[in-house]
């Protein structure tokens, strides 16, 4: 170990590699439900070649590799499961270029989402990228590395769907660029080469993501924000569909929780809208709230919340980062999120109920529609207290339960932790599951990146 | 359970109509008025029971000292014509409901004044207009504890109002005090005007803020400094169940050197901030809404106001950012009399 610990502290220099447990027990868990593991090291590197030589020395010691940018993503996926080295990434923070015209960034794989936010507020204000509403430390790269999705998924799609191009250090130390910057100094596209599609959604199993080029899309002067409630869960995917129809929303979150009362046995759809005009703005509020949701109004099945310039202000602004925390004492939450048909919607409603129920959690659902209803991220949320093991335990097999649930009702399960993972292994098509292995076999063949995740036995 | 006192002698005597025909929002003359709040009192559909926006005004139009919009509000519940998708109304009955434990009743020494739901509102009762005074109602947390329910007119959820009011007089009344001084006129036409109307006791005597307000200005008038502002006051919905406490604005305006503007709609003819307009059942409610508030912001502009007095949180929600856009200054009553000793009010200047 004491080898390893000089290596590492050759490649990345002494203050950036620590064995020492109170540094250690930091990257041992994430905020959800996973049993902590700590790692043997943690290192953060600054550059690529750093990177590069860390997994060499990984490979050559065959031992494993975590990588890890805000270490956010409840699911447990940056927690070292085997220990190793736990490879914080949150140095490599600069943003390289921003290309105003042809609208977007490459940046290093540390920059946080609060980071990108302020940078293109304060240097680009016409240019936002789609932000997924974690706390602002998360990392672009790790968001993607996860397929997020983000506050432009209705429009845009995933996180990952708006990937431009990758660098990455293979699980064997090379440095490979896919999309148009591996034969081009521009970043601008992914196409229309080969596709090799083999990072983005792998967790950090398949190699390190160092550098990516993102897509930004123009960010209007105003952001306002409309509720639609309705008490029906089975109007969701038609009122869904409706507002989608109109291309004048850019973001839709249709959620129910027991807390705060208000919300509770009801739907609220928020419907966001931007505009560079009041003008513009009163045209897409008219098609959304009159023209195309007037008839539910009409009949009393549905109306908008009459909202206070505060409330809105609050809606509105980002990131919008869950208070589910709080529901309870002791401040857990955690939550399955799963790609789901949106007219999946009353059905994941109705026994996400009953399994918080069951386990005596207040319910929180919410459904984020991606590409104009394609499908939607719904969330089931468990709050728990994280002073309490058996309130811990609720949470987790609610959490399991859950997953069994996406897949019952036809989802797949988005950034599944290692339960997920596993029953996800078992019901994928078993040619796929062969390709999973052949290819994380090829690039990983020392299987040193982040095991414990998507093992294909 | 509680029953509205509704004399429907006093409708058939009425020789005017006035609770209808001096609606604001709905066209209706004297004869069809009458006619319609016969059907009403007698259980039978009206387009009024459709049509109503709820805004309270008959309470106050109706020169028999009866209850027309009480009676319609009940008329709307009992025959299921909800004024709103029922969503919303599931919505706003279930924000009534306290969840995050039970109220502190602390020892008090009068006067005394409620926050009601609007605890977080500390900032409109400070200075030294509100020296002396012991608060009730301050922890957001808690607020719903001392929520006056009458919200749920525009519901037309007085069933509500009914099972859930006699709990909130007993939180307020635990405090032992013989007066309380409301922030809210809603508030205060729970327990001046509702309560006795349905039936209900009231084991405290409200005091209207504006009452409170000008004894306290005038208390202090030799540090009263004329405004020389021309000012328009927004007439709450709720200001319609205590009429004779509106006086208190132009005694206020008068012992503060606030110049109120002659306006169209104000007093009797006042315009409703539209607040609850806007999510009406109704086709179109969006626009209706938009050109209530139009009207009236239009109105304070040529009457060349240059602040929007308001009372209402909820009138300050709706309609504070219009005026504002229109270069009209948004300020509550409070901050407006603080402003008139010397202080000065967040936001101001």
């Amino acid at each position: 170990m004491e080898s390893i610990y000089k290596s590492l502290v050759e490649i990345v220099g002494e203050e950036h590699v620590s064995t020492r447990p109170e540094e250690l027990y930091v990257y041992s868990y994430d905020l959800g439900t996973t049993e902590p593991q700590r790692p043997d090291y943690a290192v953060a590197p600054k550059t690529t070649g750093e990177v590069q030589q860390i997994v060499k020395l990984a490979n050559r010691e065959k031992i494993p590799v975590v990588p890890l940018g805000g270490g956010l993503s409840l699911a447990g996926l940056a927690v070292p499961l085997r220990g190793g080295i736990a490879l914080d990434l949150k140095r490599m923070d600069r943003i390289i270029e921003v290309n105003e015209r042809a609208r977007y960034v490459v940046v290093e794989c540390g920059v946080s989402q609060g980071q990108l936010v302020s940078y293109l507020e304060r240097h680009h204000p016409n240019l936002y990228h789609s932000e997924p509403g974690a706390p602002p430390q998360a990392t672009i790269a790790g968001n993607i590395a996860i397929h997020g999705q983000g506050d432009l998924a209705q429009v845009y799609g995933f996180n990952s769907d708006m990937v431009n191009g990758l660098e990455v250090v293979l699980p064997t130390g090379e440095v490979c660029k896919i999309g148009s910057c591996s034969i081009s100094p521009h970043w601008f596209t992914l196409h229309p080469l080969p596709d090799l599609g083999l990072f983005l959604g792998w967790s950090g199993t398949t190699g390190i993501i160092t550098r990516l080029s993102l897509r930004l899309y123009p960010s209007k002067k105003i952001r306002d924000v409309e509720q639609f409630a309705v008490e029906d869960e089975e109007l969701v995917p038609e009122v869904v569909h409706r507002i989608t129809h109109t291309e004048m929303a850019e973001d839709i979150v249709a959620f129910s929780q027991a807390i705060p009362p208000f919300a509770n046995e009801l739907h609220t759809i928020n419907i966001f809208m931007t505009a560079d005009s009041e003008k513009e703005l009163e045209f897409k509020k008219g098609l959304i709230w009159d023209d195309t949701l007037g008839d539910y109004i009409e009949k009393g099945d549905g109306g908008f919340v009459n909202l206070s310039p505060e409330m809105k202000f609050e809606l509105a602004r980002r990131p919008q980062i869950s208070k589910t925390s709080d529901w309870k004492k002791g401040g857990g939450f955690e939550y399955v999120g799963a790609i789901m048909p949106v007219e999946t919607y009353p059905e994941c409603y109705r026994r996400g109920v009953e399994i918080s129920t069951r386990h005596d959690i207040p319910y929180t659902v919410l459904g984020r529609i991606i590409g104009r209803s394609h499908a939607m991220m719904f969330s089931w949320t468990y709050a728990f207290n994280r002073a309490d093991p058996e309130s811990i335990r609720h949470a987790r097999k609610a959490l399991h339960e859950s997953d069994d649930l996406a897949l019952e009702l036809g989802g797949t399960i988005w950034k599944p932790g290692v339960y997920g993972q596993k029953i996800v292994m078992e019901k994928i098509d078993p040619n796929t599951l062969q390709l999973m292995k052949k290819v994380k076999q090829l690039l990983d063949p020392n299987g040193i990146m982040n095991p414990g995740n998507w093992e294909v036995s | 359970m509680f029953e509205l006192r509704f004399d429907e002698r006093k409708c058939v005597a009425c020789r005017t109509g006035n609770c209808l025909a001096k609606c604001q929002y709905m066209d209706i003359d004297r004869d069809t008025a009458k006619a319609e709040m016969v059907k009403i009192f007698n259980g039978e559909d009206s387009f009024v029971l459709h049509d109503c926006v709820t805004c309270y005004a008959c309470e106050e139009y109706c020169e028999m000292g009866n209850h027309p919009f009480y009676l319609i509000v009940e008329r709307q519940e009992e025959m299921d014509i909800p004024p709103l998708p029922r969503p919303l109304i599931k919505r706003g009955v279930q924000i009534g409901i306290p969840f995050r434990g039970e109220p502190e009743i602390k020892e008090v020494k009068e006067p005394v004044l409620s926050m009601g739901v609007f605890s977080e509102l500390a900032n409109l009762v400070q200075g030294r207009l509100f020296e002396g005074i012991s608060f009730i109602s301050t922890d957001p947390r808690k607020m719903f504890h001392f929520f006056c329910q009458l919200m749920y007119l525009h519901y037309a959820r007085t069933s509500v109002i009914k099972e859930r009011l006699p709990k909130t007089i007993e939180t307020i009344a635990k405090h032992n005090v013989k007066e309380v001084i409301f922030l809210h006129d809603e508030c205060y036409g729970t327990f001046a005007s509702y309560a006795p109307a349905v039936g209900i006791e009231v084991p405290f005597k409200p005091i209207h803020l504006f009452e409170y307000l000008y004894n306290r200005l005038k208390e202090l008038k030799d540090e009263i400094k004329p405004l020389n502002l021309k000012v328009a006051y927004q007439r709450p919905c709720s200001s319609r169940l205590s009429p004779d406490k509106l006086h208190f604005v132009e005694d206020i305006f008068n012992l503060i050197g606030a110049d109120s503007v002659k306006r169209e709609y104000t007093g009797e003819n006042a315009l409703c901030c539209a607040g609850t307009i806007i999510g009406q059942r109704r086709k179109g409610s969006r626009q209706r809404a938009a050109d209530v508030q139009r009207r009236n912001i239009e109105d304070m502009i040529n009457a060349g106001a240059q602040v929007c007095v308001f009372n209402c949180p909820a009138c300050w929600d709706t309609l504070a950012s219009l005026v504002s856009e229109k270069g009209i200054k948004p300020l509550f009553m409070s901050d407006l009399c603080r402003l008139a000793i010397g202080e000065k009010p967040e936001g101001w200047g």
